[in-house]
């Protein structure tokens, strides 16, 4: 092969690369970074302004002010959602942990969300309704459920999209909520 | 006959105007609906990932197009909607990226890969044309010769290049 005929393998040189890139991009999926799951920019930002009326008659509104001084789990939840299902029985090792729980009931009928909390326990400090979703759009929210871990100073510092496991608990938020709270 | 062929080209036509917008959503400003229809097409649905929220029927995408209307109806440009959205859900919520360092191989990728299939194409293009202008096109003599001798008929070909003709 003449070396004039370098040319031709331009082509194949392009193709290897990209073949290169995309099965780069696939095991980037199985551990983690899947092109579904957008970043969030709300990572070192300080928690949107939101006041939430109660789900619960009687009880105070939840207020983003209040979530300062401890370090605060903010879990989006509905009783539609059905990996909501799958982390429920996990926010019970958040709690137990020491990390404040407030739960943020997303586009849901109040009454569903309180017989869903009485079938599967209600393991939150606090629950905020929010009916028309407008505070979870604040949040970055495209789907529940999703998880907020606060600071102290009422920054958010990480976000879980989808259901926490009890991998992903133990593994990452507990970890990161005993740094933070030193 | 022409009404019909109007009013054809009007139901064909309308399926692409009317996209997931209810009509309760709608602005009663048609300049401004107008204006939210055109950021609209370039926001992404963060649900179907693929579609804008003008085209999308989900829920969010529905929530996104009232918020677009809820912020230009309160005064905001075109531009301050797009930062308000893009202050909550990043970049990725644009679908027309902006060009900044982390996009560069995005938008200079396609047109490098196209100077590179054009510098490729061009060489192996002029290599072409150095072959067929080179010796090999005309016969020597001696070819000729035997050539002639070959052919039945003496053709005139030497008469349509012109050079050798008697």
């Amino acid at each position: 092969m003449s070396l004039r005929r370098w040319p031709a393998f331009v082509p194949i040189a392009i193709f290897l690369v990209l073949v290169g890139f995309f099965a780069y991009r696939l095991v980037m999926i199985d551990h983690g970074d899947a092109p579904n799951l957008i970043p969030s920019v709300m990572i070192n930002k300080p928690v949107p302004n939101f006041t939430l009326p109660s789900l619960f008659d009687g009880k105070p509104q939840v207020v983003s002010e209040e979530i300062k001084g401890k370090v605060t789990l903010i879990d989006v939840f509905a009783s539609w959602c059905v990996p909501c299902r799958i982390e429920h029985p996990y926010l019970d090792e958040i709690k137990k942990a020491g990390i404040v729980l407030v739960g943020i009931n997303y586009k849901d009928r109040p009454e569903d969300a309180r017989r869903w909390l009485v079938q599967l326990g209600n393991p939150y400090d606090a629950i905020g309704t929010d009916r028309d979703g407008r505070v979870g759009i604040d949040f970055g929210v495209y789907g529940v459920p999703e998880s907020y871990l606060i600071d102290k100073q009422g920054v958010i510092r990480y976000k879980q999209i989808g259901p926490l496991t009890r991998e992903d608990i133990e593994k990452v938020i507990l970890p990161l909520a005993t740094e933070l709270s030193k | 006959m022409k009404s019909r062929l109007a009013f054809l080209l009007i139901l064909l036509l309308m399926p692409n105007a009317a996209r997931a917008v209810q009509p309760n959503e709608m602005l009663a400003d048609p300049q401004m609906e107008l204006r939210a229809r055109e950021i609209s097409k370039d926001l992404r649905c963060l649900v179907c990932q693929n579609q804008s929220i003008d085209d999308s029927d989900a829920e969010l995408a529905h929530d996104l197009r009232v918020l677009v209307r809820q912020r230009l109806q309160a005064g905001d440009s075109d531009a301050q909607v797009e930062e308000f959205l893009v202050a909550r859900y990043g970049d990725y919520v644009l679908l027309t990226p902006p060009f900044k360092s982390s996009t560069v191989a995005l938008w200079m990728g396609p047109p490098f890969f196209l100077m590179i299939g054009g510098l490729c194409a061009w060489v192996v293009y002029r290599r072409r044309e150095d072959k067929a202008t080179s010796s090999d096109k005309k016969l020597t003599p001696q070819e000729r010769e035997r050539l002639d001798a070959m052919m039945p008929v003496h053709l005139p070909t030497e008469q349509t290049e012109g050079k050798n003709a008697p």
